[in-house]
């Protein structure tokens, strides 16, 4: 009988009511979280996994020798590859697209690189404006691959304690 | 300057009159909008527009701009005279009922003696838009939209009535600047005091006629889409939003003139005679107005929808109670002449 009385006396004085006041009102003043995007950017792990490239040593030889463990392991099926012999005998690749609409961005295909070859960068800024620019070919990841190389290279380095 | 003024024709001078009032008004209502999102985001952590202009100060502008370029789509089964007429009656009663509305002392467009009557006439009337445009949408989220509001507002109505009955026997006129008048003295002599509960009811009855947050069940957007006004695009979409901010600003002015003492100051007359600032006047008005206009902001920033019961709930078996008996006690109070209130 008291606890009713009591219960129906706190919500007649809208006591909670007014606890939510408080607690918005005390967030209204506090420091705001907003990151202003195209001018300020949240920070990045080196373990982000964004846009893929492919890597070369640093003769310039490209890494992939086609072992196509990266396609045998993609959970998307996202990665075709065809290999034929080169001239010199060595075993490479003639096509590598990895079609970015499978594509999960989930990093096997890296972890599964035994060279090192296809990586996936920090950049995550990018779109298509044509039909097929999904379909991201050898070329393309050979170019990325050599434009990122120094961001590249550092993030695995600054990773390589961890692995 | 004043010869000039009086050989205007009076319907002009009224025009003037009503353009002078409206103008800023409209300003208001479009700058409220922006400030509506500016603190709700505060109270969550973001800082809200920020991009078009500085601090997102043309904002509002630049929404009126996009609706106003929008198509106005007519559904095809919808009734299409009351479907264009549904939001002109949700805007023009808020407009409306500013006529009769004391800004200070003398500045008054229609100095009636039935002004509270009128006020109420006028808030009341705002649902019909909602209804009608519920029906003539010819949509079952529409319609079910204005059946809620329709009921709701039903509810209300009397809880708010009574609340002003309460003023109305405190302050002994229906004349709205009597009742500021009547309120005179300091800070402790306005209404809102002696009259707290009636306060209350009538602010929070304000916020349930206006359809906001927590008692946007009409609108709804989390169950029934937009409510009333899911088939409303363009400009007479926009006619609703002005409607619903007007309203906004209207209840809030009113909350501010029938419990905070209007235009007067919170300072005896006799300490702060002819100090500007300190001194009775429109400022004060407006200070008191965007206080309330900050609570339904803040009010929606923090409540969670009523469920429908609950509204009724509170609107049939508490409010009216409350006011009843309230009534009664400050009908005594009058009778008795209760200082410091009523005792000259």
């Amino acid at each position: 009988m008291l606890q009713t009385m009591r219960d129906y006396l706190r919500s007649l004085l809208l006591l909670e009511l007014f606890q939510g006041l408080g607690v918005t009102g005390r967030y209204l003043f506090k420091t705001k979280f907003t990151v202003q995007y195209p001018e300020e950017k949240a920070p990045l792990s080196p373990r982000f996994r964004g846009l893929h490239a492919l890597r070369r040593y640093e003769n310039g030889e490209e890494r992939c020798i086609a072992c196509k463990l990266c396609e045998a392991t993609c959970p998307a099926l996202a990665i075709t590859i065809e290999a034929e012999p080169r001239a010199d005998g060595s075993r490479r690749t003639t096509r590598y697209d990895i079609d970015l609409f499978k594509c999960i961005f989930c990093g096997f295909c890296e972890e599964s690189c035994p060279v090192d070859s296809i990586v996936e960068t920090s950049c995550y800024e990018y779109c298509f404006e044509q039909r097929g620019e999904h379909i991201m070919t050898k070329e393309r990841l050979l170019a990325i691959g050599d434009q990122y190389e120094a961001e590249i290279a550092a993030a695995r380095a600054a990773d390589a304690p961890y692995r | 300057m004043i010869e000039l003024w009086n050989s205007l024709p009076e319907v002009i001078r009224i025009l003037l009159k009503i353009v002078v009032i409206l103008a800023p008004l409209m300003g208001l209502v479009a700058y409220y909008t922006l400030a509506e999102r500016k603190i709700i985001g505060y109270m969550q952590i973001r800082i809200g527009p920020n991009r078009v202009g500085p601090r997102g100060l043309l904002q509002p502008i630049a929404d009126a701009v996009k609706l106003m370029f929008k198509e106005i789509i007519l559904p095809t089964r919808a009734d299409k005279t009351l479907f264009i007429i549904a939001p002109l009656l949700t805007l023009a009663p808020a407009l409306a009922a500013w006529a009769v509305f004391p800004f200070d002392e003398n500045l008054v467009l229609a100095d009636i003696n039935a002004g509270l009557l009128y006020i109420l006439a006028l808030t009341s009337l705002g649902v019909y838009g909602v209804i009608i445009a519920g029906w003539a949408s010819n949509s079952k989220y529409a319609l079910l939209g204005a059946l809620r509001s329709g009921a709701q507002i039903v509810a209300y109505e009397i809880a708010m009535g009574f609340a002003l009955v309460g003023v109305l026997v405190a302050a002994g006129s229906l004349n709205l600047g009597d009742i500021v008048r009547a309120q005179s003295g300091n800070v402790f002599t306005w209404f809102w005091l002696p009259l707290l509960p009636l306060f209350l009811i009538y602010f929070i009855s304000g916020l349930a006629e206006t359809n906001r947050a927590p008692f946007d069940v009409a609108e709804g957007e989390s169950e029934i889409v937009a409510g009333f006004h899911v088939e409303y695009s363009g400009m007479t979409f926009a006619v609703f939003f002005l409607g619903e901010y007007a309203n906004m600003i209207l209840i809030s002015a009113l909350s501010a003139t029938l419990f905070l003492g209007g235009w007067l100051s919170p300072l005896p007359a006799a300490w702060v005679e002819g100090v500007f600032p300190l001194d009775s006047g429109f400022h004060w008005l407006l200070l008191k107005t965007f206080f309330f206009m900050f609570l339904f902001l803040w009010f929606r920033a923090t409540f969670p929808r009523y469920r429908y019961d609950q509204i009724m709930r509170l609107g049939w078996k508490v409010f009216i109670p409350i006011t009843i008996v309230w009534i009664l006690v400050v009908g005594l109070a009058v009778v008795y002449k209760l200082p410091p209130w009523w005792s000259a």
